[in-house]
């Protein structure tokens, strides 16, 4: 595959010193090309949410190296982290996170207007435009915090893409969702790596939504134990075709 | 960089919380409005006690004490000129109280740039003849235009007009409680006596109260003219001068050198006078201690809203430093917030300090011994105004500084995972 390399880990490890050294994240190395689709799977407390939080460059008390769209993360300030959240990496949670005294559509505009890299319109028109494509853009003008959970995953996936991030991260982006929800989220996804080729890692514990991804990866007390393209993807792909 | 989007975050965080930070604001307004008010009633007051007593004192006066010469004839003889000479009992000689060559020195002290003012006077102790009975008191022959242009004299005449002295002869204004003394009213005579046992009759064209009653028990004016009538001197005859400056603290200085120069006794106000300095600073001290008091207590309002603020969006920090903002964002957000806070509560101080030492201006104020003050006195100096605003702006930047910069420094991986 000739496909951009967007996001790439390199004996990523970490030790919590709590007072003990107690080493979570164990010599990971992991790659994600453009328009790939890819889960975290593992049980309780093996080190998805650790792991995707240094590859955010939230967290930079790490040993290894990550490589986010070409760029090393080692050595940067907290600015320049900063401007890279901004411009190359998208969130989505499993609380959504949204900022409770703006509207939809400026908790959606407002990673855009950081960036500023266009005018004020463009970006406000680029948010209607993904709201449009979650199908919630009835909401835009009202408060966050009366929409409900499965519509704020919708304006937090919204908010997520507004700067065309090189990759997208979730943590358990279902976990809060009921059945019909988290379809509506997984059919969110589907489309946009395969319209948008944007690149998806997913930390899930719905092992139904890993299944349907183009990778699973499978950790174990803080190490890659598998990581495989899931043989029921084939046939489901063909049964939903 | 990206200050409208700063602003905007800022904006929408605190009308979240508006009730609270009106709170906090409104301390800084209250702190701001006595700080104002307090400092305009005590300045007023200051200035109305200088007005009293200092602007109605020279600065520096220039005078000849009647004292015995220090020049005694045994200092000249050669025979004893190697010994120590023991006179006792000196008495003073014919020494002239007068001071010489008035008129060069009168021209020499209005050419300086450093005085505002020279007033030449004559001053002299009489007797006012009342029937049998022979009150003290002082008559001062003035230049009355050059005497109101420097110590404001006019202002002080309750009765009469102070021109007349010029234009009837032979005039007198006396002090109000001397007058009283003398049961004498405007356009009567009255007697005086010099102490060289010359007697004079002189009208009465004015009553004068400078509101201390010592001095106006005993002072009464007169033309220079007539003065050196009463006393039987030259035209030219006086015998104090009195000299007000553009910088009062000069004074001092001043004084020797005029001294020196002119051959006189001098002296100045600052050494005379020096309790009215120390009561004038204590009282601006005490305004300004209760001033910064009063913020200083607002800060803790501002610094405690703050803090409570930045533990309820403790959420909305971790999504803005995920979503791109750096720590030095976030910081800016909450600086904003806390200036916002006290230029609103600030400028509103501003405005109420304004109008309530307006109102203090306007309630009424009468004394006997102040016939100029008819309401309380307030200074509306401009300067109040500017240290008030700079000192909300201070204080609001103070108590912002440390939530802020804990605000910059959350970690959001603590609080997405603390979920
Ligand atoms: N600040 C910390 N100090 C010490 N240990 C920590 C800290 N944060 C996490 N851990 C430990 O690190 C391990 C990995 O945690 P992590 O949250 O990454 O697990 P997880 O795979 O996301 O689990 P879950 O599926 O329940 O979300 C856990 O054993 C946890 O107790
Ligand atoms: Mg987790």
């Amino acid at each position: 595959m000739a496909a951009r390399n967007v996001l790439r880990a390199t004996h990523i490890s970490k030790s919590f010193h709590d007072p003990i050294n107690i080493p979570v994240l164990k010599n990971i190395s992991l790659t994600i090309d453009q328009g790939e689709f890819v889960s975290i799977t593992g049980k309780s407390g093996c080190g998805k949410s650790t792991l995707l939080y240094i590859l955010s460059t939230m967290d930079t008390d790490y040993e290894g190296e990550l490589v986010i769209d070409g760029s090393v993360m080692k050595g940067k300030t907290e600015r320049e982290l900063a401007r890279v959240r901004n411009e190359k990496i998208g969130f989505v949670f499993q609380f959504h996170y949204l900022l409770n005294e703006f509207t939809v559509l400026e908790n959606v505009m407002l990673p855009g207007l950081k960036l500023a890299s266009s005018s004020e319109e463009h970006i406000r028109a680029r948010a209607m435009e993904l709201l449009r494509l979650l199908d919630i853009h009835a909401t835009s003008s009202k408060k966050a915090r009366q929409l409900s959970g499965g519509e704020k995953q919708r304006v937090a996936i919204a908010r997520a893409l507004i700067n065309r991030p090189a990759i997208i991260l979730c943590d358990e982006p279902t976990g809060n969702l009921d059945k019909t929800n988290s379809e509506s989220v997984f059919n969110i996804f589907n489309q946009l790596t395969t319209e948008h080729h944007q690149a998806l890692l997913v930390v899930t514990h719905d092992q139904e939504f890993a299944k349907r991804t183009h990778r699973i990866i499978e950790m174990e007390d803080g190490r890659i134990v598998s990581s495989a393209t899931p043989p029921e993807k084939k046939s489901l792909d063909t049964a939903h075709l | 960089m990206n200050f409208k989007l700063i602003m905007r975050i800022a904006r929408s965080l605190l009308l979240a919380r508006w009730r609270q930070t009106s709170v906090a604001a409104a301390g800084v307004t209250f702190g701001i409005t006595m700080f104002i008010a307090l400092l305009s009633f005590m300045m007023g007051l200051n200035e109305m006690l200088d007005d009293m007593i200092l602007s109605r004192t020279p600065h520096i006066r220039l005078y000849n004490e009647v004292r015995p010469n220090a020049h005694q004839p045994i200092n000249s003889s050669k025979s004893f000129s190697k010994s120590y000479n023991f006179i006792r009992s000196v008495k003073p000689g014919s020494s002239r109280q007068e001071i010489y060559n008035s008129r060069a020195v009168l021209q020499t002290l209005r050419r300086d740039p450093r005085i505002k003012g020279v007033a030449p006077k004559i001053t002299a102790q009489v007797f006012f003849n009342d029937g049998p009975v022979d009150i003290t008191g002082v008559i001062t022959g003035i230049d009355v235009a050059e005497e109101d242009k420097v110590f404001r004299f006019n202002e002080y005449i309750v009765e009469g007009k102070p021109s007349d002295l010029n234009d009837v002869s032979n005039s007198i204004i006396l002090g109000k409680s001397l007058a009283h003394k003398l049961l004498a009213q405007v356009g009567d005579v009255v007697y005086v006596t010099t102490a060289q046992r010359h007697a004079f009759s002189l009208k009465i064209v004015g009553i004068y109260q400078s509101g201390i009653e010592e001095l106006d028990k005993v002072q009464s004016y007169t033309s220079l003219a007539t003065a050196q009538k009463i006393w039987n001197q030259p035209g030219d005859y006086i015998t104090d001068i009195h000299i007000r400056l553009h910088d009062l603290k000069k004074s001092a200085q001043l004084s020797t050198e005029f001294s020196a120069l002119f051959n006189t006794d001098a002296e100045d106000i600052l050494t005379s006078n020096s309790q009215f300095e120390t009561g004038s600073f204590i009282r601006s001290l005490i305004s300004y201690a209760v001033g910064v008091t009063l913020l200083v207590v607002a800060g803790f309002g501002i610094y405690n809203i703050l803090n409570m603020l930045i533990y309820e969006k403790m959420d909305s920090i971790a999504i803005l430093k995920a979503t791109g903002f750096a720590g030095r964002d976030v910081n800016r957000i909450f600086m904003t917030i806390a200036l916002s806070i006290g230029l609103v509560g600030g400028s509103l101080g501003l405005i109420f300090g304004f109008l309530l030492s307006y109102g203090i201006d306007h309630i009424p104020f009468n004394t006997a011994s102040l016939p100029t003050l008819k309401t309380y006195p307030v200074s509306y100096n401009p300067a109040f105004y500017c240290i008030g605003a700079s000192f909300s702006l201070i204080t609001t930047y103070l108590s912002g500084w440390a939530p802020a910069r804990k605000a910059s420094k959350i970690d959001p991986v603590v609080i997405i995972r603390g979920k």
